[in-house]
């Protein structure tokens, strides 16, 4: 099952590397990776996409909890949470085209950020799986470059992720 | 407040710290810190020969005393030699601090003189690492460094200094902190009361119990509640490899070593079970028999152990209990104390009877060898009537290594030194250093294969410069022993790469080339006569060359992909 585990991370040089590093050292997979720093500049919060059975997902976390930089985790599949992740992707469209694509970026509710003669640049977020869908929508041929910024999530209510 | 250099901070911080004895080599990055070396006196420095015997002696000691060990090297070369002896520590669960030179921070990266980037190199084989940006945070990384290395379960840290911040022109206010917090690093100080509780009741109700313990007890500090705890109960009690003398093996419950290499009553034990109790161990696949699922199919287990992670790892634990071993064993006893359960004695005494029968195998029993030929295990034996059990024997690995685990008998802890998890040849000799620099007045040997020793024996100059008496028993069958057993057993006898016996050194003569002295012991009639006499040269380092059976394997053996209780027996019987 894949689960979407967010992490306080102490923003230190090298904390990143020994998270990554866990992750290959034990072979775990890292499906998407997100990290910056938080409000409190000495804190940054780093999100992993990972999947794995209860057993792999427990010893993820207990690892995780190991390294003396991670200050706090949470899996945030646990619970109710938002997941987004923002894609920026560059269209091929000319002539009848953009017409067509501007529509589809409405349906998704998507923004074109930037344009040329040939080329729509767009910008959309949203969970993972819409914004597959907006590529699918999109077609192949059409699709000339995806930059996409890894899952970022949070719990829904009251419950927080912080010191 | 005082003003010190970053090097001089660094030697100070130690002190500081109560280290009274470092492992190093110098080299171009940290000669500011030998230099501050140089000016106090505080602070003893043990100039090894290698860096990686550096740290296996750093290893030593810190097994024998439960102190941290303390190491220092230079930037490059000398700290990748190092990388060995952390792992080693690593696996283990040694407390070590290594303190690496690097180049000057403003050429990191520029691919200087023997820069290495030693946090990344060894970043998978640390508890934590530290790389000092100025040096005004040296007296806080020293602290913090000690401090993770220390507590909870124990480990290697790595402390990489670049030369700039030790500049001796360069002075920093220096005050040592009393206490650090840490805010992502806490240690449970406890175990939980409700598992404990649940855990009592399950042993109490069990009518087949074992006992599994590991190095953790050792590391724990756990041994008297251990052993107060197994009495009490009455129950049946096996050590790991790394385990050893957490119980007296001359007590009526011990069954031996369990494990790959361990006793047919203890591995029977294990797999005929009904409930578990395993505490400070692993269930590393040396113990467990690489398929888990074969692993004591009947058994209730309670698993108690400080780091959460090394719980349900290898194998589900049905009760975990994470805590300090030695805390968690007194509230079980407490508990015990105070509960209206007991023991069922005619479960147990059924559950002894088959015990005693599986002992009847005397399963580690050695014929002697015709025509005076010297069998490893009962040099071993005379090792151990000779010190009357009572001395730290620090392996190498290798068959030694596993003939003094199961013929040495260790009725207290850290008496048994050797690396178990990473099996390191070369670990042996220097560990054994650290041993006796800790212990100056004991009697510190090392059990060793002509094959391990080699891979550390420049050792010889530093125990000279010293004056370390340690006692050097080589079990010489001429071979990579292990590697030629596995051989005979699984690769038709062909020993590819595993002899040399044409090629071996004369090591009477290489240990008197170093001023030490030698002694070869070659025939069975002169065993105890000559290694007594050996050992009786209180002053000197000698080295013992016992030429033993060349074609003896070790037994019992687990058969690969089996359960606990197949084994291989001897060279005709299997279970
Ligand atoms: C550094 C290192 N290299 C290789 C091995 C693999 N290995 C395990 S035991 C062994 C043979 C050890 O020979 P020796 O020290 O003579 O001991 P013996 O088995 O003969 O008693 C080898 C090569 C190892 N454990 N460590
Ligand atoms: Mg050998």
């Amino acid at each position: 099952m894949r689960h979407i585990i967010s992490v306080l991370l102490e923003n230190e040089p090298g904390a990143l590397s020994r998270v990554v590093g866990l992750f290959s050292q034990r072979n775990y997979n890292i499906d998407s990776l997100t990290v910056a720093p938080t409000e409190d500049q000495s804190l940054s919060r780093l999100t992993v996409t990972t999947s794995g059975d209860g057993a792999r997902i427990e010893q993820i976390t207990k690892h995780l909890n190991k390294l003396v930089d991670v200050v706090k985790l949470v899996d945030l599949t646990e619970g109710a949470h938002i997941e987004r992740e923002l894609m920026l992707i560059k269209a091929k469209a000319s002539g009848a085209q953009r017409a067509e694509i501007a529509r589809t970026v409405d349906i998704f509710r998507g923004q074109i950020v930037d344009l040329t003669a040939t080329v729509l640049t767009i910008q959309i977020t949203g969970a993972g799986d819409k914004l597959d869908a907006f590529i699918a929508a999109l077609g192949e041929s059409v699709v000339l470059e995806v930059a996409r910024t890894g899952v970022s999530g949070i719990a829904r209510g009251d419950k927080t992720l912080a010191l | 407040m005082e003003q010190l250099s970053g090097g001089e901070a660094l030697i100070r911080a130690l002190h500081d710290e109560g280290v009274e004895l470092l492992f190093g080599y110098p080299g171009g990055a940290v000669l500011h810190i030998y230099d501050a070396l140089f000016q106090q006196d505080k602070v003893e420095h043990i100039l090894v020969r290698h860096e990686q015997a550096a740290t296996h002696a750093a290893d030593g000691y810190a097994r024998a005393t439960g102190k941290p060990g303390v190491v220092l090297v230079t930037s490059g070369p000398g700290a990748t030699n190092a990388i060995t002896g952390i792992a080693t520590a690593y696996m283990d669960s040694i407390p070590m601090v290594v303190i690496s030179g690097q180049v000057e921070s403003r050429m990191i990266g520029s691919d200087a003189f023997q820069e290495t980037d030693m946090v990344g190199v060894s970043r998978p084989i640390v508890k934590h690492s530290f790389m000092v940006q100025s040096a005004a945070d040296i007296p806080a990384v020293v602290k913090k460094a000690f401090h993770i290395a220390s507590t909870g379960r124990p480990g290697p840290v790595v402390i990489d200094v670049p030369k700039d911040a030790t500049d001796p022109k360069l002075k920093i206010d220096y005050e040592y902190p009393q206490d650090i917090k840490l805010r992502s690093y806490q240690v449970p100080s406890k175990g939980h009361s409700g598992q404990i509780k649940k855990a009592v009741e399950v042993l109490l109700g069990a009518k087949r119990p074992m006992i599994y313990t590991g190095g953790g007890v050792i590391q724990g500090e756990g041994c008297e509640e251990l052993t107060q705890l197994t009495r009490t109960l009455g129950y049946p009690i096996t050590n790991t490899l790394m385990g050893l003398g957490a119980y007296p093996s001359t007590d009526k419950q011990f069954l031996g070593m369990l494990g790959m290499h361990g006793t047919y009553e203890a591995n029977m034990a294990m797999h005929h079970c009904d409930v578990l109790l395993a505490v400070g161990a692993r269930f590393d696949d040396r113990v467990t028999n690489s398929d888990t699922s074969q692993f004591c199919p009947d058994a209730t287990i309670l698993h108690v152990d400080i780091d959460p992670a090394a719980i349900s790892k290898t194998v589900t634990a049905d009760v975990p209990i994470v805590g300090p071993v030695q805390s968690v064993l007194r509230e079980m006893l407490d508990q015990l104390d105070k509960s209206d359960q007991s023991v069922d004695d005619q479960a147990l005494n059924a559950w002894w009877k088959q015990i005693d029968q599986w002992r009847e195998k005397k399963c580690l029993a050695v014929a002697p060898a015709e025509g005076g030929i010297i069998k490893p295990q009962q040099a071993i034996q005379a090792l151990y009537e000779l010190t009357e059990g009572d001395a730290f024997i620090s392996s190498d690995v290798g068959q030694h290594q596993m003939f003094a685990a199961q013929h040495y008998g260790f009725d207290k802890p850290r008496r048994w030194i050797n690396s178990g998890g990473l099996g390191t040849m070369g670990f042996g000799f220097p560990a054994a250093m650290g041993v006796q620099l800790a212990f100056p007045d004991a009697l510190s040997v090392c059990v060793t294969g002509e094959g391990s020793f080699m891979m550390n024996q420049q050792e010889f100059a530093t125990c000279m410069q010293y004056g370390l008496p340690i006692k050097i028993v080589c079990l010489n069958n001429e071979a990579l022993g292990m590697v030629k057993q596995w051989q005979d057993m699984q690769y038709g006898g062909r020993h590819s790469h595993s002899t040399y016996s044409e090629s071996l050194p004369d090591f009477i003569k290489l240990a008197e080339a170093y001023g030490h002295v030698g002694v070869r012991i070659e025939r069975a009639d002169e065993l105890h006569s000559k290694m007594k006499e050996a050992l009786a040269m209180k002053d000197k380092l000698v080295f013992i060359d016992v030429l033993v059976d060349p074609t003896e394997h070790v037994y019992p053996m687990a058969i690969k992909g089996g359960a606990m209780k197949d084994m291989v027996l001897s060279k005709t019987e299997r279970t």
